[in-house]
């Protein structure tokens, strides 16, 4: 009963409790949406136990859809998948709850969006169907144009319709690159089917066009990533959205685009992606990311841009995982598409809450804080060391299974993202410096206030994760290694068949 | 049920849906000759016409019902569920029209209840268009309907903009009605005859294909058609005459006008054409200047309603990329997205005809600022229909876009499916302003949307059509298996389908 309806549950569940939240009196809004992420987090919550570590797809559920298309709705988690699901509904009753003095005008339609963006996110990771997952991909981009557009910053009309532009071209070629696909297995099957098993089950013998349809995938994930150089939409994005939407287009729409690689582009187009052509390009890319993203962090005068172009290094570190294309860097790339999700989370929090505070996201308005708010620079510095990647925090064990898995594969690309780690101290801890050290100058820091209980509540959770994932994060990685591993497997397994019958 | 239509008694029956329509506007002529004064009589008239569409309708619907077939020798008239389905969406868009001009009407003390006469001529005209089998009969449903729009265009005479859309119609409506007029006379010289299975038949045997006065025939009618569906180039005069003609007007000539003559367009080149492959390059090189022009052009358009104008451009150029597929799917996406599309535009318009007042021409984009907040239904309303325009997932225009992406990914037509996507990507430049101006953007000042009223009767209409959209976009399933049935029946180019496995559908009525 649990395993079958579990996942449909995690897809309803938020969309009823949206229209809930646009028709209850406003005032209400916010608990009403706090009570209702929390249920869902709840329902989520047994997947952890319920959740058997081995290969394949779990907890499925598969029914007709549009059967005139071979469309079916099919949702299934595997150890792949389990996490992202987990790690957004963890997510959002923390932006939720981190919404409550953001958010003063408009809350209905705030928070019902948060939860109709929460369907859409893990729509996104459960779907097994090519149309449902297009259809899922698509949605999650209403609520978060909505959330930048309307609750966002100054310049927030430009980022919404740049980030919704952006993302909107890449899919769209993506869907004519399903439409091909699709149509090309029907072909030589005689099934016309969207489903994900099918589809996985049938690849090879496409040609030539299997190259152009893996661009056209890879171009629709490499935008939302986003890889160096289709990252332009980020910074203006994140410096806009309102904190929880910071949080949750860190925290878990740039792990779609990573996610697509592993669970599309990859295991479709195994031959394409192993070519040594692409391989190169898209690890030089990563590494291009990686450097890139924190020497351009490291002059950035306002907070939140500092972290937004820390998180393209971090997702550099994430594909260089994936294209390195071992056991170990594929789980270190999770590990670090988790711990991202937390610890840039935390960041962008905190980043609201100095926002909250003093009106201002630059860094230079802020120094010496430590001693007036001791609470809050303790936080932003454990989570600014965990995003650094300190041992005993999150942020080391995730890049140091990338390197490590690395290593074997591009020994070269894993000494030169080695420096990407040192980049990352290098712009970080000055800011840290800048922000609670230093002298206090400014008279109007004297008087901030420290973190109030609702923050304590919001921040404690994902410190706890900071420090458990740092120390022990064996029930994780052993979650997640017998997909890791078949993944690994039946890519180069298929690419070297293909690359042999060609 | 199998019709001989060299027998009379049977040719009335299969003429059923038009015949009805025909007794309910001269009913309604007499009605007005009587009651034409007050406001009361325009609605009455409106009435009369509802009843006649939606009699039209159980006649069309009784003939689907019964699989009406035509047997024996060809006649002028087609009896297939294409036909049926058209006729449908022709009565529907003339209901909805007449719904939302109620309010219209009166609020801009357009009290001639010959409106309604006009428009009930006009569906008429475009049900015998698109029923016709025979080239004449195409032509003369083409002129019925034409000579009515042109002067519903001019229908408000205390506009200078009203008269100068209807002349600016009529005169290239009649040039068009040439060009169609002189390539169905080539086509007659060189096939002698005007019957479209027929000629199919002449150009298959006598190997006509390459013929110089059957190619420059076809061209002329492609010219013919390209004006009535505004193709590019022959779009010039869709923008002034949609901007000013009265709103519902537009409405009606974006969705109805248009679906007839696109209908004509497919059951022509596909049951008389299906052997000459030049018009697949035609239409091809069309579709592609049509998405590309309309999308670009209505980028840079500032009120409302040139937007949809150059916006139901575009979508002209989507339908044809349905068109140059050539294929059964390729005729039945074209079913479904007009359908769609029909539906989207009518909502949208009618909102528009709301919010404007004694002058809806100047409703600037910008002007819809604040209403997402002052009008939060109408906004969302509007909001849905861009989205369904855009091709949003969730929404009926979504299905429709990937139908036809489906239809020509399967007819092997990737560049065209790519360049449609592209230009999709462009049409969220002009459709997400909208929204973005409703919802993001403050209302300029107080009371800046205290004039939009909508009726009673229009807002119904609104809200069919859009909750329609909405479960459309989510299970769209009846209405796939009924274009897909529908779009069969249309003689279709037999080589040109690919060696793709037939999609299984479970057909049932």
């Amino acid at each position: 009963m649990y395993s079958r309806w579990v996942v449909t549950a995690l897809l309803v569940w938020p969309a009823l409790a949206a229209l809930v939240v646009l028709l209850a009196p406003a005032r209400w809004a916010k608990h009403l949406a706090l009570v209702a992420s929390l249920i869902e987090f709840a329902i989520s919550a047994p997947l952890w136990w319920v959740f058997v570590p081995a290969g394949g797809m779990q907890f499925i559920l598969d029914a007709p859809w549009i059967p005139g298309w071979g469309i079916r709705y099919t949702v299934g988690v595997d150890g792949i998948s389990l996490f992202m699901v987990l790690l957004t509904t963890f997510l959002v009753p923390l932006s939720v709850l981190g919404s409550y003095a953001y958010i003063t005008t408009r809350e209905r339609g705030f928070y019902a969006l948060m939860l109709v963006l929460t369907t859409g996110m893990i729509g996104v990771f459960v779907a097994l169907d090519l149309f449902l997952f297009y259809v899922m991909w698509e949605v999650m981009l209403i609520p978060m144009y909505f959330i930048i557009g309307v609750w966002g910053g100054e310049r927030r009309l430009y980022a919404a319709i740049k980030f919704f532009v952006y993302t909107f071209f890449g899919s769209l070629l993506m869907l004519v690159a399903i439409l091909a696909l699709v149509y090309l297995v029907a072909q030589r099957t005689g099934v016309y089917s969207f489903a994900y098993t099918h589809l996985t089950s049938h690849i090879g013998g496409l040609g030539p066009l299997a190259f152009w349809l893996f661009g056209a995938f890879f171009l629709a994930f490499a935008i939302k990533v986003p890889m160096f150089p289709f990252h332009t939409w980020l910074p203006d994005a994140h410096v806009e959205a309102p904190t929880a939407g910071s949080v949750l287009l860190a925290g878990v729409l740039l792990k779609m685009g990573t996610y697509g690689f592993l669970r599309f582009a990859l295991p479709l187009f195994p031959a394409v992606a192993l070519h040594p052509a692409v391989q190169y390009a898209i690890v030089g890319l990563s590494l291009i990311g990686i450097l890139y993203g924190g020497l351009v962090a490291m002059v950035q005068p306002d907070f939140k841009k500092l972290i937004a172009y820390s998180s393209v290094a971090h997702l550099g570190f994430v594909m260089l995982g994936i294209w390195a294309l071992t056991l170990q860097s594929v789980q270190g790339a999770l590990l670090v598409m988790i711990n991202h999700g937390i610890s840039t989370g935390a960041l962008f929090f905190m980043a609201g809450m100095l926002y909250e505070r003093r009106h201002s996201r630059l860094v230079e308005a802020f120094g010496g804080i430590a001693r007036v708010v001791p609470l809050l620079a303790a936080v932003l510095t454990i989570v600014s060391l965990s995003s650094i990647g300190l041992p005993a925090t999150n942020g080391f064990v995730g890049e140091f299974l990338v390197l490590l898995g690395t290593f074997r594969t591009y020994p070269l690309a894993a000494i030169i993202a080695t420096a990407g780690v040192i980049v990352a101290a290098m712009y970080l801890l000055p800011a840290l410096q800048r922000v609670i050290f230093n002298p206090l100058d400014k008279s109007v820091n004297e008087m901030l206030p420290d973190l109030s209980l609702r923050e304590i509540a919001v921040l404690v959770p994902l410190l706890a994760c900071i420090v458990w994932i740092g120390v022990y994060p064996k029930p994780i990685l052993e979650r997640m290694e017998p997909s890791a591993r078949q993944l690994v497997q039946s890519v180069r397994l298929n690419a070297a068949s293909f690359s042999a019958t060609r | 049920m199998s019709l001989d239509l060299a027998n009379s008694r049977d040719l009335l029956r299969a003429l059923l849906p038009e015949l009805a329509l025909t007794l309910a506007g001269l009913v309604l002529l007499l009605v007005i000759a009587w009651r034409h004064r007050t406001a009361a009589d325009v609605r009455l008239a409106g009435w009369v016409t509802l009843a006649g569409l939606a009699a039209a309708g159980g006649a069309a619907w009784w003939l689907w019902w019964h699989t009406a077939r035509a047997i024996g020798v060809p006649a002028m008239i087609a009896v297939d569920d294409f036909r049926f389905v058209t006729d449908w969406l022709l009565l529907g868009t003339a209901g909805l029209t007449v719904l939302v001009s109620f309010d219209y009407l009166e609020r801009e003390r357009l009290l001639v209840p010959e409106y309604f006469a006009l428009l009930l001529f006009a569906t008429l005209g475009m049900m015998l268009m698109v029923g016709g089998d025979d080239l004449m009969v195409v032509f003369l449903g083409l002129e019925l309907m034409s000579v009515a729009v042109y002067a519903l265009a001019g229908i408000n005479r205390h506009s200078a903009a009203s008269a100068e859309a209807a002349l600016k119609y009529f005169l290239l409506g009649a040039f068009a009605s040439g060009f169609l007029l002189y390539g169905i006379a080539l086509v007659y010289g060189a096939t002698a005859t005007t019957n479209l299975s027929q000629i199919g038949v002449q150009v298959r045997t006598l190997g006509l294909a390459g013929g110089p006065m059957l190619r420059v025939g076809l061209a002329l009618l492609l010219v013919g058609f390209g004006f009535k569906v505004a193709a590019v180039p022959f779009h010039m005069w869709a923008p002034d005459v949609y901007d000013g003609s009265p709103t519902p007007v537009t409405g009606y000539m974006a969705t109805a006008v248009k679906a007839a003559a696109f209908a004509t367009l497919l059951r022509v080149l596909g049951e008389a054409f299906p052997g000459v492959p030049a018009w697949h390059q035609i239409v091809w090189w069309l579709a592609v200047a049509t998405m590309v022009v309309g999308n670009l052009v209505a980028l840079a358009q500032r009120t409302v309603k040139r937007m949809l104008a150059y916006s139901s451009i575009a979508h002209a150029g989507y339908l044809l990329v349905a068109v140059a597929a050539g294929t059964s799917a390729g005729s039945a996406a074209f079913l479904f997205y007009l359908i769609a599309y029909t539906l989207t535009t009518l909502a949208a318009f009618a909102l528009l005809a709301a919010k404007g007042r004694e002058g809806e021409r100047d409703v600037l984009i910008d002007d819809l600022a604040g209403l997402g907040t002052r009008r939060p239904w109408l906004a969302f309303a509007l909001a849905v229909c861009m989205l369904s325009l855009l091709g949003f997932p969730g929404t009926a225009g979504f299905i429709g876009k990937w139908y036809i992406l489906l239809a020509a990914t399967a007819a092997g037509q990737l560049p065209l499916a790519a360049i449609l996507v592209l230009t999709s990507v462009i049409s969220a430049g002009y459709y997400l302003p909208v929204i973005m101006a409703m919802y993001m953007l403050p209302e300029p000042f107080e009371q800046a949307h205290a004039g939009m009223r909508i009726g009673r009767w229009a807002g119904a209409a609104v809200a069919v059509s859009v909750a329609g959209l909405l479960l459309l976009g989510i299970r769209p399933n009846r209405l796939l298996d009924l274009a897909k049935t529908s779009g069969d029946g249309l003689g279709v180019a037999p080589g040109a389908t690919a060696a793709a496995p037939p999609l299984q559908t479970s057909t049932g009525r």
